[in-house]
């Protein structure tokens, strides 16, 4: 019995620890601010990080893949769309065309970017920092200033509550739905499928992948498709939650994202993770931002010390846990 | 000649690169459940050989055959979907997923188009149940030792591709006793499967443990194939080793009586030195004025041995004392300020900074020494390094040519000019003739035995059995990871031969 | 004869192709829109005369991103990467602000505290601490590269993200606004017409060039990046050279931070040298540095810098508005890229090698 308690302990520490962080400053912070602790707290940890958290499944999948996979394009993307969108909107198009254009849109980059890595032997990096420039750049040409989104669809999608059963005054929105909907896409994905399976092969030894015959150079140019998409749902939902289109939207939101990633316990190496991780990386995130505002005296840039501070806490525990296996 | 027991015929196959003939005119015929050793010292022409098999490389001439039928093998995939499949040293799995994937992952069991994982751990388990192993199939891969992890690799040939020839290169050199009788007792039950089986490898007791027939390499020719039964242990390591088909010019070693009877002032003593799994705790000294002959096969552990007394391992028994001092801290850097130069064997992975120029790369470890701000001047960096471009013949219209486009053996030349330009008092050479042409061999072998006379301490280890007894004073021998004997410099071949296989 | 082997050697250095690609947008300014080089002498009310124009203007300007790029090389060299550098450049603009003018907490900065000549820390001092805290953050760099080998992206994008927030830490939040003027002198003066940041970057890389090439530490550098264990096994230490490289780029930090602040009179702990690392690795990669370490030149990176801020300001004074820029310079990362492919130099090598002459093949 100890044995496999102890078993599951070590396979599962890094997603484990990961939990347990969060868990801890979530108490943390329902200590110290007692309003914190209501429901709804943690259903707005949903709600105002529904793109980060869609943004990060994405760039988990891509960082899995390996050989220096990541994505930095994730909110050129996101401003990309949100302007695209609020442009056709006002120009009188359909949401019903504009949604689902967004998402190809999404998707064709993602793919045009994989095939660069795949085909031209372009480093990530710089691939990805080419459709960084390549769509904020677009969206700043669609407009330099924010576009408001004054569509009955969308404003149906951003402002109707949903109320959770059995927990009185907690809710959420129709667009909170899209990021868990898609974390269980990945989760399927990444375990149910030979795309996923791959993934996790090539993030190991993409040479052996190779040799076992999986189909490496398909699946590489799909994860960044995937991901694409992941932004481009991700630019909705932003666009929706705001109902608007601005071109400085989702600034360093992909520093954010590998933060999550990693945080959870992905390795940029590729092969060692998983997208439930990222989840509790992505709440952490949130958790941080919420004790500020509860807070209300210390300013954003807490923030972003206590996510740098929390990465390198994970990492060390990551390279710690590593060593560990390698030992047994 | 069609013989139906026989699952593959390679006839008459020619390979050559630019500069070397890989495999000249080599026979290779395996039988359906037999296990055939393959066995040759680096350059014999086995992994060539193996590619061809395999459809890494085309062969230049001949032909093979298949189960009768002549194939045309295009590509590994293509050499997989034949039948044949390879298991290598470096198992080529993913160790972050299962077992059952690894064995099952692109023909695995689908349900409603996703995984159907019960289905795949069932078939999964069923099948490495069938090499009688003892394997969870739903643990990450990386849990298991690499003796396990090789086992998967074949269960994974066997299933996933339905196998008839199997080629295992060198399945045993990370596995320890138990592992490895474990692997063969696989390999049995998969002879007595009918399946032909290839094993790689240098180490000569395994060979006669489990092999069935020997065949042997040298040079890219065939020596012959053997009944395991029928050829003694000695003869088979001298058919490996051979009589050198190049022409040297005769060196006869004088040994003046003054020189015999003149104290040999101690440079480096190692006491009892080992490292757990690595070395066995080893008795060596080096001698000023002396060269030592380090003779072994592959995997004897003589890489290893230089590697501690260099400081790039550091040892976990033993003590090492390099003029008159112990050492305690261990890195290439502490041996070069001691004195003490190792020329590696692994001249690519090691040795050669390949986008550096042939200059740089000479005076990289003299500049070392130096540290960060005593910067050796471009005129004496280019003394240097047409210096040893002379004494070494590397052939290259200038100094600063990149080292990445010198042939094999002009880049180990440069790599043991940049150990000599450090001018140190003890020299190890690990292999430093391998690929290099007849001429070169000699001058390096005088060289070395003038840099003895000069003073320095030489250790010089070789397969080539004759240029380590025409250069050495003395003589040790390791086998399977110890020393077992020393001798004079001028022993005779034979005994070292028998020392080397066992029979001492 | 003699003349193709001339050529070939321009052709082959590191510095051809980003001087063919500044030369290619000079070009088509000057058919597009000659009035680009247009320089000209004006009286400047606090430095005199001095020159004035876009060449100016792109040198001026463009001189945090070549000193940052100055030190990229050397860490991409090394085979790692440095992401923290525009962080670094807040902090230390950040230094700076707050040693001329320490507001303390909330306390509102009045005319009693402000005056043009006046600062709370002798200017000297301000550098020095400005230098020291950038050097400081390449230290920490270098130790969780080098010493807990953490991989170079993760470790320097710790400091990226935490960076900017210690920025804001130093200025309690606020954007503090610089008064103190000779401060402005660095990165507005101007020294025999010319910007004092053209200076500050040629000594910087004067400095560096001597710091790695007449020292053994460039090719102990160039060594690691290629291989790291054969030169370990020559006996150097990588772990050092590794800290020296990223220790470097934090004080090549340091000092863009310097002029940057000096330049816009301010320290805005969000906004300085905000992107500056993405530009930096794109002047390295078009400097011909590869990303996976090896031969390096800080010149041509830092000729690579002047590429993109000549792209920029041509963007602008073709009267492209500014919300196109950032689309167009992904058009520039494509040209990089294009240029620095497996296809192009063939291509390249085809066109010039007719003659026969050796080619080179790798090993």
């Amino acid at each position: 019995m100890i044995e496999r308690i102890k078993t599951f302990v070590v396979r599962h520490g890094a997603l484990l620890l990961t939990l347990v962080i969060f868990l801890s400053v979530y108490f943390v912070g329902g200590r110290l601010y007692p309003a914190m602790q209501k429901p709804q707290v943690f259903f707005n940890l949903f709600i105002n990080d529904s793109s980060l958290l869609l943004v990060s499944i994405g760039m988990t999948m891509v960082i899995l893949s390996g050989g220096g996979g990541i994505d930095l394009s994730v909110g050129g993307v996101i401003a990309l769309v949100s302007t695209a969108s609020a442009a056709l909107l006002r120009g009188g198009a359909s949401p019903f065309i504009v949604l689902p254009l967004m998402i190809v849109l999404g998707v064709a980059l993602g793919g045009l970017m994989g095939w660069m890595i795949q085909s031209l032997k372009v480093q990530p990096f710089i691939a990805t920092l080419m459709g960084l420039f390549f769509t904020r750049g677009m969206a700043y040409i669609i407009s330099l200033t924010s576009v408001t989104i004054t569509n009955d669809v969308y404003r149906t999608f951003a402002l109707t509550p949903i109320h959770i059963p059995f927990i009185s005054r907690a809710y959420i929105y129709p667009t909170t739905l899209v990021g868990p909907i898609m974390l269980i896409v990945a989760i399927y994905l990444s375990f149910f499928t030979r795309f996923g399976r791959t993934i996790y092969a090539m993030g190991n030894n993409e040479q052996s992948a190779l040799l076992m015959g999986l189909p490496v150079a398909r699946t590489k140019i799909l994860v960044y498709a995937f991901s694409g998409l992941c932004s481009a749902l991700a630019g909705i939902v932003f666009s929706m939650s705001l109902l608007a289109g601005y071109g400085q939207f989702a600034t360093g939101m992909e520093l954010d994202a590998i933060a999550s990633v990693v945080i959870g316990g992905t390795s940029l190496s590729g092969g060692v993770g998983n997208v439930i991780g990222t989840l509790f990386g992505v709440l952490i995130h949130g958790t941080i931002v919420s004790i500020l505002q509860f807070n209300g005296t210390l300013s954003s840039w807490w923030t972003r010390i206590g996510v740098g501070v929390l990465t390198l806490i994970a990492i060390g525990i990551q390279s710690i846990f590593s060593l560990k296996t390698k030992r047994s | 000649m069609k013989d139906p027991n026989d699952v593959v015929e390679m006839l008459e196959i020619t390979k050559s690169f630019p500069g070397v003939i890989a495999l000249e005119d080599v026979d290779f015929v395996l039988r359906k459940g037999e296990i055939h050793a393959l066995v040759g010292e680096n350059g014999a022409g086995k992994s060539t050989l193996i590619k061809i098999l395999t459809g890494v490389e085309q062969p230049d001439k001949g032909t093979i055959e298949l189960d009768g039928k002549l194939v045309h093998v295009r590509s590994p995939q293509h050499s997989q979907e034949l039948g044949i499949s390879t298991v290598y040293q470096e198992v080529n799995l993913c160790t972050n997923i299962s077992v059952a994937e690894n064995i099952m992952l692109g023909r695995e069991p689908r349900r409603f188009g996703s995984i159907h994982w019960q289905k795949m751990n069932e078939m999964a388990q069923h099948a490495i149940d069938r090499l009688n192993i003892d394997v969870d199939v739903t643990k990450p891969l990386g849990d298991y030792s690499i003796a396990i992890q090789q086992m998967v690799a074949i269960t994974r040939a066997l299933e996933v591709l339905s196998a008839k020839v199997l080629i295992l290169d060198e399945p045993t050199s990370s596995l320890d006793i138990q592992e490895t009788n474990l692997l063969f007792d696989v390999m049995r039950k998969l002879k007595n499967e009918g399946i032909g089986i290839i094993f790689i490898t240098h180490f000569l007791d395994q060979v006669y443990q489990i092999a069935d027939r020997i065949t042997v390499l040298r040079n890219g020719k065939l020596v012959g194939t053997y009944e395991a039964s029928t050829l003694p242990r000695f003869e088979l390591v001298a058919k490996m080793l051979g009589r050198s088909l190049i022409e040297l010019d005769a060196m006869v070693k004088e040994k003046s009586q003054e020189e015999e009877a003149r104290d040999k002032q101690l440079l480096v003593e190692a006491k009892e030195l080992g490292l757990t799994g690595t070395l066995e705790p080893v008795d060596l000294q080096l001698n000023a004025n002396e060269v030592l002959g380090i003779a072994g096969l592959l995997g004897s552990g003589r890489t290893e041995m230089a590697s501690l007394i260099f400081g790039v391992a550091a040892p976990d028994n033993g003590s090492l004392i390099v003029d008159g001092e112990k050492v305690s801290k261990f890195s290439p850097l502490e041996s070069l300020k001691r004195g003490v130069a190792l020329c590696p064997e692994d001249r690519k992975a090691e040795g050669v900074v390949g986008n550096l120029t042939i200059r740089e790369n000479i005076i990289l470890a003299l500049q070392a020494r130096y540290g960060w701000f005593k910067f050796i001047p471009p005129q004496r960096q280019n003394e240097i390094a047409n210096k040893y471009i002379e004494l070494l013949g590397i052939v290259t219209p200038s100094p600063e040519q990149l080292v990445k486009n010198l042939s094999g053996g002009n880049q180990q030349k440069v790599i043991l000019a940049r150990w000599l330009a450090t001018n140190p008092k003890v020299l190890i050479l690990d292999e430093p003739t391998r690929g290099i042409d007849v001429g070169a061999k000699t001058e390096i072998q005088k060289l070395v035995m003038q840099l003895a006379e000069e003073g320095k301490s030489c250790v010089f280890i070789s397969s080539e059995l004759e240029e380590v007894i025409r250069v050495s004073d003395r003589v040790a021998v390791l086998r399977d990871r110890s020393k077992v004997a020393e001798y004079a410099g001028d022993v005779d071949e034979k005994i070292l031969i028998q020392a080397m296989a066992g029979e001492v | 004869m003699k003349q193709t082997a001339f050529l070939k050697k321009i052709r082959e250095s590191q510095l051809f192709w980003p001087l063919v690609a500044w030369a290619l947008i000079l070009i088509f300014n000057a058919i597009v829109a000659p009035g680009f080089f247009k320089l000209g002498i004006i009286e400047d009310p606090v430095y005199g005369k001095r020159l004035y124009g876009n060449l100016v203007d792109i040198f001026n300007n463009g001189a945090p991103l070549m000193l940052v790029a100055i030190g990229m090389t050397l860490v991409i060299a090394t085979g790692g990467v440095d992401l923290s550098v525009g962080a670094v450049i807040a902090i230390s603009a950040a230094m700076g602000a707050v040693l001329i003018n320490p507001a303390l907490g909330n306390q509102l900065i009045t005319n009693e505290i402000l005056t043009r000549n006046a600062t709370n820390t002798p200017l000297p001092l301000i550098i020095l601490a400005n230098l020291a805290a950038g050097t400081l953050c390449g230290v920490w760099n270098g130790l969780l590269v080098a010493r807990v080998k953490i991989q170079p992206m993760v470790a320097t994008l710790i400091l990226m993200v935490a960076g900017r927030g210690i920025a804001q830490l130093i200025t309690n939040g606020q954007i503090m606004t610089i008064y103190y003027t000779p401060y402005f002198w660095f990165g507005n003066g101007y020294i025999l017409g010319l910007p004092v940041s053209i200076y500050i970057v040629a000594l910087v890389l004067l400095l560096a060039w001597l710091l790695v090439r007449k020292t053994a530490i460039g090719l102990f550098i160039e060594s690691v990046g290629i291989n790291a264990k054969s030169t370990y096994y020559s006996g150097i230490n990588e772990k050092n050279v590794k800290m020296l490289a990223y220790t470097f780029c934090g004080f090549c930090g340091a000092i863009a931070g310097l002029i940057l602040s000096s330049y816009v009179h301010s320290a805005d702990g969000n906004n300085n040298g905000l992107n500056y690392e993405l530009d930096a690795i794109l002047a390295v990669v078009m400097g011909g540095t590869l990303m996976t370490g090896g031969r390096f030149s800080m010149l041509a990176s830092v000729i690579g810098a002047v590429v993109i801020w000549t792209f920029t300001v041509t963007v602008y004074s073709l009267g492209v508005p500014a919300n196109a820029l950032l689309a167009a310079k992904a058009v520039l990362v494509l040209l990089v890229i294009l240029l620095y492919s497996d296809y192009s130099r063939r291509l390249t090598n085809r066109l010039f090698e007719r003659r026969g002459s050796q080619h080179d093949r790798a090993n």
